[in-house]
């Protein structure tokens, strides 16, 4: 994919193909609004994504992630602005978006009294897949996700990461174009998380899916998504491939260091240093060092400390992550979650047997 | 249509593989129909009545007698000789006592003279059921020491010949109508109202919702599923509760038929009503908080404990619309009165009418989006 900056936000963003040419949009959304009352949980938020394009809405939580993916995907009514899915408008024809779309939401919802077939079977039916097909879709959706030879087990005996392999394969036994995915890997361990990147990565090319996944694993955004949007209190700040938006944060390198010794004149010396752009001090005496010559900066740095007299206990220098892309649009400001008012009350306790 | 029978086939698929929901639907109404059952409805027995004999005459000794008989067959009381009536008093005052029977000076002298002769019966009335089996008792007997010991040629006093129409109707299958109907309400309670509700805020709703399926399969499909358990409830409970109260009503074809026909329309009220409450609710919380206030609310009023013409005009209000009063009188008609479909059609017609006209308000109340 050709790399370019980080477009400006405001403006529809339209995607290109591997040879950089427009490519045919399998979404687009222009100026969308969702408001509860007077709080607006999405204010005019534009992009659009190709056909075949693995694309991430990144940010915090309470950004308007969910809401946006839950508007696009029929969920919830939109206040204001056009969103469009395979051509179809998510407003004037629900319908037609919700026969060629996968969701998967970022609860797991398979019900664990019922068997992993019959979950397929199930959601297969309410897909209207034609019973000649049913067996066939159902068997190629277990082989895709690896749950074959768990296809008679009850969903309440498979483990956390099994039943986000089988929530997968429920929203692709209709063969969608479109798959969205809600935080797919969320309470997932490492092992798993990478086992549902790798299969994502595998659908993709197998199914030829446009995907649509909202996350705030940076990892698995910068791993998984050809290009990125970072959504912040309903707004879409920043949008590009993820080299784009690396580039797009000052400083190429980042030095993270820890003195022995923290004193408060530390982040005034640090900013004085050659190439430095930003410093931001993580913890007691442990500072993250965004500058655009690495090497530079850590001889001087080292310098600095041997002058002063000062231990450094550890240093170390490494590229840009989509870490200090996110923090640079989004702010270290801790935030708390707006819940939306209609899922104030859906919180529960979790249930005996229920395996979330 | 295919769309709706997958959700239908999804809720009978949990029902049948977890067993909780049929065996909580029934535990409650069997307890009650077994503890109640044989509690109400028994006959007063093995009361202290006091006798205070300040007479000491012959008509004294045959009130003494008369009751020295009630001991002996009926037994709703034992007679205690008490020597002055103050004490006795104070005693069914102070509970050791149910009742005194004081017989006062120059009563047989009265009795012989016609003069107005009078015993005196001292109650605990804070208990009305054994007072009033006292009272009872004892007017009884008095009616029988006031009857001519030759009886006239003629009969000149009006009597009343009572014919009951059904054998002896004990409490338990009295109660019958209304523990079947309990169980399709703890049916239709914790399978439409709670686990609806539970789906709703575990997102299963939510994967519903992203898929083709309208609003009309979706609602028709959760009442369809909904309907079946409770009729599944109702005809488990009917056949076992007939069982324990000896009514032998399952083993006639045509009562099952007429007893399958009310089920279902009990069915439908009760889940159509229940949906209704339940369409705009997405706090797990208030399905369990309902459960106590709405079988009061509904089943109480009723008539399956008591008698509807007992109660105030404003509880009989309540009775008029409350779906439970139709199930109980049709249930009754088919199991103690073998009425047929006769005795229930109106039973039938507000049953049907009530759950369509629920869910024909229910369904567009029901949010298609989150």
């Amino acid at each position: 994919m050709t790399e370019r900056a980080p477009t400006n936000p405001s403006q529809p963003v339209s995607a290109r193909n591997g040879n950089g040419k427009p490519a045919q949009m399998a979404m687009a959304v222009e100026n969308i609004v969702k408001r509860y009352g007077t709080f607006e949980a999405v204010k005019g938020v534009s992009f659009n994504v190709a056909e075949g394009e693995i694309f991430g809405l990144l940010g915090p939580n309470g950004a308007g992630k969910s809401t946006l993916i839950r508007m696009m995907t029929t969920l919830i009514p939109v206040t204001s602005g056009r969103a469009t899915v395979a051509g179809f408008d998510v407003s004037k024809d629900p319908d037609a978006v919700r026969r060629v779309i996968g969701v998967i939401p970022q609860a797991l919802t398979s019900d664990p009294d019922l068997t992993v077939e019959e979950n397929l079977a199930i959601y297969a039916k309410l897909y209207s897949v034609p019973r000649t097909e049913r067996e066939k879709n159902i068997a190629e959706v277990l082989e895709a996700v690896d749950l074959t030879k768990w296809r008679g087990a009850p969903t309440k005996t498979l483990s956390g990461g099994m039943r986000r392999r089988l929530e997968i394969a429920r929203g692709l036994v209709h063969n969608p174009h479109i798959f969205f995915l809600d935080e797919p890997t969320t309470g997932l361990d490492p092992v798993s998380r990478i086992a549902v990147w790798e299969m994502l990565n595998k659908l993709k090319s197998n199914r030829n899916l446009t995907m649509l996944l909202t996350t705030h694993y940076m990892e698995e955004a910068d791993k998984l998504c050809d290009r990125i949007a970072i959504v912040d209190h309903g707004n879409l700040v920043a949008i590009g491939t993820p080299s784009e938006l690396k580039r797009g944060v000052p400083g190429a390198n980042v030095v993270e260091v820890h003195f022995d010794r923290d004193t408060e004149e530390w982040r005034a010396r640090l900013e004085k240093l050659t190439g430095v752009t930003s410093v931001q001090p993580e913890s007691a005496g442990f500072y993250r060092v965004l500058t655009s010559s690495g090497s530079q900066t850590t001889m001087e740095l080292v310098e600095l400390a041997a002058s002063l007299g000062e231990t450094v206990t550890s240093l170390s220098v490494q590229n840009t992550t989509l870490d200090d892309v996110f923090v640079h649009y989004t702010g270290r400001q801790l935030r708390d979650e707006q819940v939306k008012p209609m899922m104030a009350s859906w919180a529960m306790l979790q249930r005996p047997g229920d395996q979330r | 249509m295919n769309r709706m029978w997958a959700i239908v086939e999804r809720e009978m698929r949990k029902f049948f593989r977890s067993p909780v929901l049929m065996i909580m639907s029934m535990m409650l109404p069997i307890v009650q129909l077994i503890i109640l059952g044989n509690a109400y409805g028994g006959k007063i027995r093995g009361t202290h009545v006091a006798i205070v004999d300040h007479d000491g005459g012959p008509q004294a000794v045959k009130v003494r007698e008369a009751c020295d008989a009630v001991t002996a067959n009926i037994a709703t009381f034992k007679t205690i000789d008490y020597a002055d009536d103050r004490t006795a008093r104070e005693d069914v005052r102070t509970g050791k006592l149910d009742a005194a029977i004081i017989i006062p000076p120059q009563y047989s002298r009265r009795v012989y003279a016609q003069d107005a002769p009078r015993l005196g019966l001292v109650v605990d009335n804070s208990d009305q059921f054994t007072s009033g089996s006292i009272e009872d008792e004892v007017q009884s007997l008095i009616d029988a020491l006031n009857a001519p010991v030759i009886q006239a040629p003629i009969v000149k006093t009006i009597a009343l010949e009572v014919v009951e129409l059904y054998p002896y109707v004990s409490y338990m299958k009295f109660l019958l109508a209304g523990s079947c109907a309990l169980a399709m309400y703890i049916s239709v309670m914790i399978g439409g109202g709670m686990l609806y509700i539970d789906d709703k805020a575990r997102g299963v709703h939510e994967g519903y919702l992203v898929t083709p399926i309208s609003k009309l399969e979706l609602v028709m499909g959760l009442n369809i599923a909904g309907a079946i358990k409770a009729v599944l409830s109702g005809l488990s409970l009917t056949v076992i509760g007939s069982l324990m109260a000896g009514l032998g009503t399952i083993f006639h074809p045509m009562q099952m038929l007429e007893l399958l026909v009310l089920i279902v329309g009990i069915s439908i009220a009760f889940n159509g009503m229940m949906f209704l409450m339940m369409v705009r609710v997405d706090d797990p919380l208030v399905p369990r908080a309902m459960f106590g206030v709405l079988n009061t609310l509904l089943f109480f009023p009723s008539g399956a404990v008591y008698p509807i013409f007992a109660f105030p005009k404003w509880l009989q209000g309540i009775a008029i619309v409350d779906p439970f009063t139709y199930a109980i009188h049709g249930f009754k008609s088919i199991l103690l009165k073998d009425g047929g479909f006769v005795a229930i059609q109106y039973d039938l017609l507000f049953l049907f009418a009530f759950g369509i006209g629920a869910l024909l308000i229910a369904t567009p109340l029901f949010k298609r989006t989150l």
